[in-house]
């Protein structure tokens, strides 16, 4: 992770509006912001992240690489497509801030311990050892993400939750143990293995 | 001096229309009788549809063949049905009893008896109006001149000498440089103006110059300013004084100044780096972009640029009065027309925009588009310093990351705004005249310098340029009439005028040159220009009665009035709008038109009958100004809106032409109030007289004493000021007006008059 980061460093040296319009999703769109605040406006997060998208897209024109790539915001985003349907210069505002949280969760630069960014690692964690995501599991990690104790706190608070989905036989208790999977899970693994290199090959984290 | 007299015997005739409800609501029979007997009408007839043919030919048939002389007609408001109603060679009054009486009057049987009142009150001013006006005949020049002048060989004079040629005029350009084109000429491209407003354009400016020089009707005058101009519309005698020092004659008919601007000298923003080296203002990067000739753009020291910072709003927008406080509106799209300059050379250069609100005004979002894909960065910041050297760097306020930043680069470009070049300022001229009149030697020495500042030494004694507006720029009656100065055949084109830039000033140029052809073909005929186009009547002094108090002089807001070597006023037809300010200012009432005069007005307000103090029914006078009051009071009335049916509206040319004669009479007379309306004044004046409505306003703030002498309430004089669309507003105000008289009390004038 370091390695690429230094990689992206050495390549784009102080131009950080071009490594993100090469590497992050929708980024050859973000020149063409027109600072106008409407999406900054729309979110209805706004009050709760450090940095609306109109601010994101000047740091990242004002070279700001640290401050972007190390900023909550866009794992805040919620997804509601607000501040996209709004734009009047159709800067695909979602895709890039999703593109901007993929890029720095790969660099290794987003925030430790920003919620959102551990629980989509979690489920992604989850659901790739099996091909299918075991809810037990991913619950149960999630609750424990803490340590054992806020995890027996938050688990019992949630038990009338569990024993319901459990009465309705929607939660197995079983699971505990591995859980079920795909029917050719080799195959399946191969997949996310070829897709994987096929992506860091096209956002330049290959050698 | 006096108009000549009408040459047949005059024969008065009144037509009542009966039409539109008219006849219905009113009795058409009694009205003809007053129009008879107390209008003293040779002829009166009354039509159930007067203006279609039939009842039209009736009036053509009594000028024709019963030698009718003048025609009153009470129908509808003298705005509509003009085409029917048009008579050639006759006087002509329109009684309005439709929009004035019919459409504002309350329906209903208990208010036939003030409606009959109100409109036979306005036959009776009808009739009494046209007794007292007289035909203008108008005053045809047999040598008037339709050569125009242009004043500056920029892109707009350039532009205004063509469309001045292609109409067929013949154009004289003067031009003080020893080549035409102006700054146009200093620019290595233009912002784009076709489709699809993505790159810079060529200037055009080398094939405008041939064309010109391949026009016979174009003469040019390089190396030549304007060394006196005399005159009037039609006969303005100018002294083209060249370079080397010979002066020629020429007499043109209309001039078109189109002398431009100059840049705000980058020397007064030293905090902005201005002086220092690598820090230049827009023209300064042509001049090196026009060097680079296509190729890598270099600093004045040779050094090629990799980076470069463009400042918006240098010392524009400026609220702390140090620098210019407009925004000159062409340099955002400029800074990003440069910044292409760099990106098409060579992509890798960085260019930031740093701007404040980035204003690209026509096209120019697509073209600001265009640069965001080339690359070019826009940084919304204020820049609070500027180092210049071979390193320089801007230190600015990042307005929306709200945080102090500099950034290096290897030039600066300063976005300096237009300074108009619009000659003497004549707020500061007509103080230092007054001093040098009065003997003071220094101001004579001064006015003499500011004298050669002048762009177009006009030879009025209001000054030797066109009055300024704001900031500087050159008068335009910016809210109707934007070419149109306060001096009468002389029209500012281009960045003299507002900012702009190439585009807008060419369009701009376009208008003023058939403004100015416009122009010349009135004087010809004598006739007046905006905004009352085609009046043939014109102001005269009856000189024996005048006191020469040069009130008429100092007022007329066109500057076309001069003093005679008697010191009486000589008036310059052609200079004149009709307005009639002159006439509303003269205190011993020598000044009039043939068909507007102290004495059409005053008799309508004699011919009203004022009903005795127990009727209990008030007069009032509503002097309304014709170009946005009066058609309000119509619209409303058009709204079927309902006000008093005791005012009695007399449309005045503008309120700056009232006579205070006429409140003094109409309250003499046992008219309970007066209520003046006209147009919006001051700064945002909506005025088409620019000054008169301001006037007007300023002479009744001074009526106090005469009501005072008259033991009068000063409730009894108000003026407003009321919008074309005020139709709701003017009903209120009369209504509301109304009702404060109700309890003022009746006129203790009542019954003396």
């Amino acid at each position: 992770m370091t390695t690429a980061n230094t990689n992206a460093i050495e390549r784009y040296r102080n131009n950080f509006l071009k490594e993100v319009e090469a590497n992050v999703e929708e980024g050859h769109m973000v020149k063409m912001c027109m600072q106008c605040g409407v999406c900054a406006g729309s979110c209805p997060l706004g009050p709760h992240w450090t940095h609306s998208p109109q601010k994101i897209f000047m740091m990242i024109r004002a070279g700001k690489r640290d401050e972007v790539l190390g900023s909550d915001s866009m794992f805040m985003c919620t997804s509601c497509y607000n501040c996209m349907v709004r734009c009047p210069r159709q800067l695909p505002i979602t895709h890039i801030m999703h593109g901007l949280a993929n890029y720095a969760h790969r660099l290794g630069l987003a925030p430790k311990g920003q919620p959102t960014r551990d629980f989509a690692t979690l489920f992604w964690n989850n659901a790739i050892k099996k091909g299918r995501v075991n809810e037990l599991m991913l619950t149960l990690r999630h609750y424990f993400r803490g340590g054992l104790v806020s995890g027996i706190k938050e688990a019992l608070g949630m038990q009338s939750v569990g024993l319901g989905l459990f009465m309705a036989k929607r939660l197995n208790p079983m699971e505990i143990f591995g859980g079920h999977g795909v029917k050719d899970l080799k195959g399946f693994h191969a997949i996310v293995a070829k897709a994987k290199e096929i992506e860091d090959r096209k956002k330049g984290f290959t050698a | 001096m006096n108009a000549p007299a009408t040459p047949v015997t005059p024969k008065y005739a009144a037509y009542i229309c009966s039409g539109c409800g008219i006849g219905d609501a009113m009795k058409v029979g009694q009205l003809e009788n007053i129009a008879k007997k107390e209008g003293k009408m040779a002829l009166v007839k009354s039509h159930p549809f007067l203006c279609n043919a039939e009842g039209v030919q009736t009036i053509r048939d009594d000028i024709a063949n019963e030698q009718v002389t003048h025609v009153c007609i009470a129908a509808c408001s003298r705005r509509a049905k003009t085409e029917a109603f048009q008579f050639d060679g006759v006087a002509m009054s329109r009684a309005n009893l439709r929009e004035g009486v019919l459409w504002v009057v309350a329906a209903g049987k208990e208010h036939d008896e003030v409606r009959q009142e109100m409109a036979a009150d306005y036959v009776r001013m009808g009739c009494a109006e046209v007794k007292k006006m007289k035909q203008p005949s108008g005053n045809v020049k047999e040598s008037s001149s339709k050569r125009i002048l242009i004043v500056g060989g920029g892109m707009s004079g350039m532009t205004a000498a063509l469309e001045i040629a292609e109409a067929g005029y013949e154009a004289v350009l003067v031009e003080k440089t020893g080549a035409l084109g102006g700054m146009a000429a200093q620019l290595w491209k233009r912002q784009p103006f076709k489709m699809p407003y993505a790159a810079a354009q060529d200037t055009g400016v080398a094939e405008m110059v041939a064309k010109i020089g391949a026009t016979p009707l174009i003469t040019v005058h390089l190396n030549s300013t304007i060394a006196d101009t005399s005159g009037a519309p039609g006969r303005f005698v100018i002294q083209v004084a060249q370079e080397s020092g010979a002066v020629s004659e020429v007499t043109v008919g209309a001039i078109v100044q189109a002398s431009g601007f100059t840049t705000y000298d980058i020397a007064k923003l030293p905090e902005l780096g201005g002086g220092q080296p690598n820090v230049v203002d827009q023209a300064g990067l042509e001049a090196l972009a026009r060097q680079a000739n296509g190729g890598a753009i270099k600093r004045a020291d040779g050094k090629e640029i990799k980076s470069v910072v463009f400042v918006q709003c240098a010392g524009q927008r400026d609220t702390t009065g140090t620098h210019l406080s407009y925004c000159s509106g062409h340099c955002c799209g400029t800074s990003i027309k440069q910044a292409t300059y760099f990106k098409d050379q060579n992509p890798d250069i960085d260019t930031v925009v740093m701007y404040q609100d980035l204003r690209v005004p026509g096209m120019g979002e697509d073209f600001y588009r265009s640069a965001q894909e080339r690359g070019v960065i826009f940084t919304k910041g204020t820049a609070s310093k500027v180092t210049g050297g071979d390193s320089c760097a801007v230190t600015f306020k990042d307005l929306i990351l709200d945080e102090e930043n500099t950034i290096p680069a290897d030039l600066v470009v300063l976005a300096t705004g237009q300074v108009p070049n619009a000659g003497v300022d004549l707020e500061a001229w007509n103080p230092v005249v007054t001093a040098a009149e009065g003997g003071d030697e220094a101001a004579k020495a001064q006015r003499d310098v500011m004298r050669t500042t002048s762009v177009l030494k006009l030879n009025y004694r209001q000054g030797p340029d066109v009055p300024q507006f704001k900031h500087g720029f050159a008068d335009s009656h910016f809210i109707c009439f934007p070419y149109e100065t306060r001096r009468t055949g002389i029209y500012a084109a281009g960045p003299v005028r507002r900012p702009m830039d190439i585009l807008q000033a060419t369009d701009d140029a376009t208008g003023a040159a058939l403004k100015a052809i416009q122009a010349v073909e009135n004087a010809a005929l004598g006739r007046a220009a905006h905004p009352r186009s085609g009046d043939l009547s014109f102001p005269t002094a009856r000189l024996e009665g005048c006191t020469q108090c040069k009130r008429c002089t100092v007022e007329c807001p066109f500057g076309a009035i001069d003093e005679d070597e008697k010191r009486f006023p000589k008036f310059n037809e052609e200079r004149c709008r009709r307005c009639g300010t002159c006439m509303g200012a003269c205190p011993v009432r020598v000044i009039s038109f043939e068909n507007y005069s102290v004495d059409t007005v005053g008799s309508q307000v004699k011919a009203v009958e004022v009903p005795e103090e127990d009727e209990e029914k008030p007069r009032i006078l509503v002097l309304a100004c014709e170009n946005d009051a009066y058609p309000a009071l119509d619209m409303a009335g058009m709204a079927r809106m309902n006000y008093s049916a005791f005012v009695r509206v007399i449309p005045v040319r503008c309120l700056g032409s009232v006579n205070t004669i006429w409140i003094t009479d109409a309250l003499n007379g046992g008219y309970d109030g007066v209520m003046m309306m006209g147009c919006k004044k001051g700064d945002e004046y909506q005025c088409h007289f620019v000054k008169g409505s301001e006037l007007a306003h300023y002479r009744m703030s001074k009526i106090g004493d005469t009501l005072k002498q008259m033991g009068l309430e000063p409730e009894r004089v108000v003026t407003q000021e009321v919008a074309i669309t005020d139709n709701a507003r003017v009903v209120k105000l009369i209504n509301d007006y109304v009702a404060e008289l109700d309890k003022l009390g009746p006129s203790p004038m009542k019954g003396f008059g």
